[in-house]
């Protein structure tokens, strides 16, 4: 069992005292333990009680029937204080909340952040205003967007798409509005894309709820958002870039697979990207400060575009 | 942690918080099953360990020193272990449990869901209602950790940071304010002891571990420090404008963003960008390739030609040597 074994039994313990009769599987459920690991927690629990430990000292444990009552245990009946990270992480978040335009609720957030400040002490509030969040502003179109998401109306949009530099109408069914590291995003089953789809919403150049109720399939579930918006499939090719100091932007602005030092501020990178064109586009915009690497007729496609391109300019490469 | 261990550790909590006057070490040796009640080393061995790794979950253990005793006493006062009695209304409950879910990764999700739990465990709505609204914050550079530490700590930190384009690596000193996510990128903000001025340090270019120099406390946030208007560096207005021909039915970004679109001669269109930097503007009209083609300023046309042979001539050589 792993080292945070402890502190979750003084946890654990508290919340049943709290919560007299609460079963076995929702409990489990919430301290994200099988049913299984909360029974052996509840078994090494009835092991332990004030010094003496006669049966008058131990902590009482039952689970018959599937609910827990626990008795002889007002020792530690209430949890642990919150440690200054727990409060700072909490914080933190709360005060980014605040700064959500389509947050309803601010009055409950400055209720909520006294009452965890003075449970917390000095030293969360400190830190947790050290660290701070700032949210972009919201587009335009962001009021708009977020009241059909909660009266399930279905939109209709303009969307720009960077990777094929084009702009796109669509219907969507909107099922909720993620906020990603500061950037807003539409989540919504896509009638064109007949999938789930993410829309920037400083994308959005356009849109219009239409008179329809969002109506979206079965399948439609959101995404798991938690390794990030921008996901490559494992069926795009590889392509491997060549970076001088100048073009290591290319690093930070996208998901890469792999990024390997190559001295004096040089990278090799290799990335995944749905659209071959995307690609030449990014090479054409990095000049002399990148290079693709592989594969070669990537390459190849590069230098004949930056040819075409400058026999516009009556410039012979 | 083997389980006689945590049932060792219990014991000795209830043990510590149950008692009024401080224990010696001998007084908990025999109230707290699992000690070696032979050898004498290899009980403070394990009281020893014991003790440190209930202070590194944040049990307060108190140390009295009474002059007229040999041996220290321990105590856990309750008020500083538990937690206060804080109530949530629900409405309350489901915006902590909004705000536990933001983090992303390690730590601070732990921190977090560790907190969120010992709100419900002190009585607090466990049910929480579904929000149609969704947040999360990443920390994916490697250096946050460390840094949100050493501002927690208020300790200097060293690291080796690779300015913006930059070929080569400086190891800084900096005393650090504070952490700031700005456009889904953090910066760190502090004191540069060796330039002695304030700096911004964006965490993806820090190469390498960050290591704390020096002692906790050591730092002092200067008072009414800004930290957001130190990283929200302006962009300078597009005040120029470019023209610049594009093929028609191509580049949908470009006429979405000028300012003016007029049908010119045979397949092209004329549009008006405005811009400030011309190496931007060039990438940018580069990345277009032969449907857009930069008609004025002279100095952004010349970028661009620039940047499209370089494209030219590293995508011709494999072996180049830059």
């Amino acid at each position: 069992m792993s080292s945070d074994r402890l502190p979750r039994l003084l946890a654990l313990v508290p919340y049943l005292m709290s919560h007299p009769g609460a079963e076995v599987p929702e409990v489990a459920r919430l301290f994200g333990l099988s049913e299984k690991q909360l029974i052996d927690d509840l078994q090494l629990v009835w092991m332990c009680g004030l010094p003496g430990h006669t049966p008058g000292d131990l902590i009482d444990v039952s689970w018959d029937g599937g609910e827990i009552t626990i008795e002889n245990a007002d020792t530690i009946a209430r949890p642990l204080k919150l440690g200054v990270d727990e409060a700072s992480a909490l914080l933190v978040a709360l005060r980014m909340l605040d700064e959500l335009p389509e947050f309803e609720g601010r009055d409950v957030l400055a209720r909520v952040i006294a009452k965890l400040e003075q449970a917390a002490g000095d030293g969360a509030a400190t830190v947790s205003s050290q660290v701070q969040v700032e949210i972009g502003a919201a587009p335009g179109a962001h009021s708009v967007i977020a009241d059909a998401t909660r009266r399930r109306r279905r939109l209709s949009l303009r969307y720009y798409v960077p990777g094929r530099d084009e702009i796109t109408p669509r219907e969507v069914d909107p099922l909720r509005v993620v906020m990603v590291d500061g950037r807003h995003y539409l989540e919504g089953w896509c009638y064109r894309a007949e999938a789930m789809r993410m829309f920037r919403l400083d994308r959005i150049l356009d849109v219009e709820v239409l008179d329809v109720a969002a109506d979206p399939p079965a399948e439609a579930e959101p995404m798991d958002v938690t390794a990030g918006v921008f996901r490559p499939s494992d069926s795009d090719e590889l392509v491997e870039l060549e970076l001088t100091a100048a073009g290591r932007w290319v690093a930070e602005y996208y998901p890469c697979e792999e990024v390997v030092e190559l001295g004096e501020g040089r990278l090799r990178v290799s990335l995944r990207a749905r659209d071959q064109s995307w690609l030449v586009r990014l090479a054409l915009r990095l000049g002399d400060s990148g290079r693709v690497s592989s594969p070669v007729s990537l390459a190849d496609r590069v230098r004949e575009t930056a040819k075409q391109a400058l026999a516009n300019y009556d410039s012979v490469a | 942690m083997s389980r006689r261990k945590t049932e060792r550790l219990l014991n000795l909590v209830i043990c510590l918080l149950a008692t009024r006057r401080p224990l010696s070490a001998e007084q908990i040796r025999q109230a707290v099953p699992g000690y070696d009640p032979e050898n004498d080393e290899a009980f403070q061995r394990m009281f020893e360990r014991d003790k440190t790794e209930l202070r590194e979950i944040g049990i307060p253990i108190e140390v009295h020193r009474d002059p007229w005793e040999d041996d220290p006493g321990y105590r856990i006062v309750r008020q500083a272990y538990e937690l206060p009695e804080i109530t949530l209304e629900p409405d309350e409950a489901a915006v902590i449990g909004l705000a536990a879910q933001v983090w992303q990764r390690a730590s601070l999700a732990e921190a977090a869901s560790g907190a969120l739990i010992k709100l419900q465990a002190g009585g607090a709505p466990a049910d929480l209602a579904e929000s149609p609204l969704e947040l999360r914050l990443d920390t994916r550079d490697a250096a946050f950790p460390a840094l949100w530490e050493a501002v927690r700590d208020r300790r200097a930190v060293t690291f080796a940071y690779r300015s913006a384009g930059s070929e080569s690596v400086l190891t800084r000193v900096v005393e650090p304010w504070g952490v700031v996510s700005r456009g889904g990128r953090w910066y760190a903000v502090g004191h540069d002891r060796d330039r002695d001025a304030p700096r911004v340090f964006r965490l993806s270019r820090i190469a390498g571990p960050v290591s704390p120099v020096g002692r906790p406390g050591a730092v002092t946030v200067p008072e009414g420090v800004d930290l957001r208007s130190m990283v929200g560096f302006q962009e300078a207005p597009n005040e120029r404008v470019a023209l610049v021909k594009v093929r028609q039915g191509t580049c949908a970004g470009l006429r979405h963003a000028a300012r003016a679109v007029r049908t010119g001669p045979g397949e092209w269109d004329e549009a008006e960008v405005t811009f400030a930097d011309p190496e931007r503007l060039a990438g940018w009209i580069a990345s277009l390739g032969p449907d857009a083609e930069v008609m004025d300023p002279p100095d952004a046309r010349e970028a661009v030609i620039r940047r499209l042979k370089g494209a030219f001539q590293t995508a011709g050589d494999p072996s180049c040597e830059r």
